[in-house]
């Protein structure tokens, strides 16, 4: 298949990672964090290690949307989708993310008009075919899909339409990457920065992560070769003595990002003060809300929502494994009390979270596995 | 601990028997996936506590006054009920004959219950039946009883088939999910997850088109022609809901070994891909509704693909994995990229991913 195949080639895998190899220190350890959860899918799903050295470590970073989502949030979602009134709609991996009193699948069991969709578009869509409801659209993700939401509600307003509104969780992601950076526990050599997210942002607001801390970062694609490429740009840097952000995905992404998808978040949402991430703790400016101009598509001021902190459970480390402190199966509760039937954590419930990566693709050890496929 | 303890206590806690710790069904437990397992195991196997049914095959197989027969039932819900390729009533039809299909039986006799919902429109009831009929006299198979409901509106989505079917069976055929050993063969019959993708598209959420029609089909002849080949064939499944990664987890479980597939080996048309691409979820899961999974003896390879090639339905048939020994339980992946990856039972549905 042709923009696929390209992009996987097993040749020219074994070429890159020959020179990666090469490029290694002997007795030198490397840990870089891919901060997407797209990336940390893409290791997984097309076996990326196999073609690491020992000594090279990939840390899941905290980019995934659904896996910081705090569980208060997700209770103050189904305590509007529970309003007879209200269809929530929202995109298909948050149905299984447990709040406090359980996740929206369990909500939609017990009666809740819960709807799967592809794009805020479609909620609108439901909106205007459904007058007599009120359509909330459960906004989550980073600066990738924020501006989808953003314009949706733009088209909401131009058409006049009353009965939509967006419960809006977005984030944004250097907040998050500089929490990370501050943690104490911090040993990082250096970042795959998350591409999606930078094609609407561009490089330039990770300049600041070679220049005040120190670490290269290269902006990566999703197929496997474009992942085992920014390795070895990372590991060129290391060898060269760079520190600096590098574009590999400039197929893609322009290094100023894409200032019409920038204008229209920037109209319709603001920063928040704060907000908390799962895992995480309290970030300040770190997500965004609804304008005032656009009071009237903020389900957080149309419904009233209790608003209460939950604490993440005492035994979920999901806080270490986001912040590549553990990996996911040196977590307490990895794979006996916490797994993907059950989820404590939010790592564990989308494909894109490290120990729902770890625990659906990765749950053995290479030698076995060697031995296996000999 | 090591990452070796912490796996070998996952495995443990896995293979404890299962509980239903949801306070309500979800959709998830109709999925066929962990979800399911968990339901059937939990409630069903300790209700109806039954050396038939605890084998957990496709059909029961029973004797009757020296008559080796395998019987089967199944509940057919789609939507749309009309989509490219067939209809809700193929489906009953040839799902329920590919359930005794693979468990080696002619199949016979079908009964089939219809519950309608209120308002539903008789012309797509007398298309569905034509469709059931046409079904069934193409695989040599009589449609005997049935029964009729119909519920509130409301109530139902427009229609829902449950069939039950009866086959004879060759008793000298031993197939069973928990017989396959290593260096075994592992066969598919076709490319897979037309169907699933087919219905997905159908359903108008995407607006994607595609040139894709289901794979809905009688399986029979093509069991047949494999059990007759003289291959040693120990486990046949038709992969439905939860797609040949599924069966191939189940298959792993029982017979204590892993099957490790070569990607690249696995049959998978463009259109299909692509959706799958676009959707972020693996064909290994999508559902089809006319394609054999079957394990051989890895000596007898070549003949079983053969006699597969030979039918009609087998034209595309490929050998995508072989059966070893270790780590029991496991499905593995050999990726197109060169990598590995375990192939895991979902939990419920695969769920587009966000971005």
């Amino acid at each position: 298949m042709r923009f696929v195949d390209e992009y996987r080639d097993a040749a020219k895998a074994r070429a890159l990672a020959a020179r990666i190899a090469q490029l290694c220190e002997p007795g030198r350890q490397y840990r870089f964090m891919e901060v997407c959860g797209g990336h940390t899918h893409t290791i997984y799903q097309h076996g990326l290690a196999d073609y690491l050295p020992e000594n090279i470590t990939l840390v899941h970073g905290p980019g995934c949307p659904v896996c910081v989502i705090p569980m208060g949030r997700v209770d103050d979602a189904i305590h509007i989708a529970s309003r007879p009134d209200v269809i929530m709609t929202s995109f298909g991996d948050m149905l299984r993310v447990p709040g406090g009193m359980g996740s929206f699948l369990d909500a939609k069991a017990a009666g809740a008009d819960i709807r799967m969709v592809y794009s805020p578009l479609d909620a609108l869509a439901i909106a205007r075919a459904e007058p007599d409801r009120r359509v909330v659209f459960l906004a989550i993700g980073f600066e990738t899909t924020a501006p989808s939401t953003a314009v949706t509600v733009q088209r909401a307003a131009e058409e006049g339409v009353t009965n939509f509104s967006v419960f809006c969780n977005h984030v944004t992601i250097i907040p998050g990457i500089k929490a990370i950076l501050d943690s104490p526990d911090l040993r990082l050599d250096g970042f795959i920065g998350p591409g999606h997210v930078s094609t609407v942002i561009g490089c330039r607001p990770y300049e600041f992560i070679p220049r005040q801390y120190r670490k290269p970062l290269v902006v990566a694609g999703f197929e496997p070769l474009d992942l085992l490429q920014s390795v070895y740009l990372l590991l060129r840097q290391l060898a060269d003595g760079r520190c600096e952000v590098e574009n590999q995905y400039a197929r893609v992404v322009p290094w100023d990002g894409n200032p019409a998808a920038l204008r229209a978040v920037a109209d319709v949402m603001t920063l928040r003060p704060y907000f908390e991430w799962r895992g995480l703790g309290f970030i300040s400016h770190s997500a965004l809300r609804m304008r005032d101009e656009y009071a009237a598509y903020d389900a957080e001021r149309i419904f009233p929502v209790p608003g209460v902190r939950v604490a993440d459970p005492k035994a979920c480390q999901c806080g270490e494994v986001l912040k590549g402190v553990l990996k996911p199966w040196e977590c307490k509760v990895f794979g006996t009390a916490c797994t993907p039937e059950t989820p404590i954590g939010t790592c564990m419930v989308s494909s894109e979270g490290a120990c729902a990566a770890y625990y659906n693709f990765g749950r053995f050890t290479r030698e076995r596995v060697k031995e296996a496929v000999r | 601990m090591t990452e070796q303890e912490v796996l070998d206590r996952i495995a443990r806690a896995r293979a404890r028997r299962p509980r239903v710790r949801e306070e309500r069904i979800t959709l998830a437990h109709g999925a066929g996936g962990k979800a399911t397992q968990n339901l059937i195991e939990a409630i069903f196997l300790d209700a109806f506590d039954d050396p038939a049914l605890a084998a957990l095959e496709d059909s029961a197989t029973v004797e009757v006054d020296g008559a080796h027969l395998a019987l089967t039932t199944d509940s057919y819900v789609v939507s749309p009920l009309f989509f490219p390729g067939g209809c809700i009533g193929d489906l009953a039809v040839n799902g329920t004959i590919n359930d005794l299909a693979v468990a080696g039986a002619r199949p016979r006799f079908l009964a089939a219950g219809f519950i309608l919902e209120e308002g539903f429109p008789v012309a797509g009831l007398t298309r569905i039946a034509g469709a059931m009929s046409t079904a069934a006299r193409a695989a040599g198979v009589r449609l005997v009883t049935g029964d009729t409901k119909v519920v509130p509106r409301g109530h139902g989505d427009g229609c829902y088939i449950t069939t039950t079917g009866v086959g004879r069976r060759d008793p000298t055929v031993r197939l069973g999910i928990t017989t396959a050993r290593p260096g075994d063969a592992v066969l598919v019959s076709g490319p897979i997850g037309e169907h699933g993708v087919t219905v997905m598209l159908a359903r108008g959420d995407l607006e994607i088109d595609a040139d894709l029609v289901s794979d809905t089909a009688p399986l029979h002849g093509l069991t047949a022609a494999l059990l007759g080949s003289g291959a040693t064939v120990r486990v046949m499944r038709d992969a439905t809901r939860g797609g040949v990664a599924t069966v191939l987890n189940e298959l792993a479980d029982a017979s204590g070994v892993a099957v490790v597939l070569e990607e690249d080996t696995v049959p998978v048309r463009p259109a299909v891909r692509g959706a799958a691409e676009l959707l972020g979820i693996d064909p290994l899961y999508i559902a089809c509704e006319g394609r054999l999974v079957a394990v051989v003896d890895g000596a007898d390879q070549e003949r079983a693909l053969a006699a597969l090639w030979d039918h009609p339905l087998g034209r595309d048939a490929a050998v995508i994995g072989r059966v070893v020994a270790d780590p029991p339980g496991l499905v593995l992946l050999r990726t197109g990229f060169g990598g590995t990856r375990v192939v895991d039972t979902l939990v419920g549905d695969p769920l587009p991913r966000i971005c």
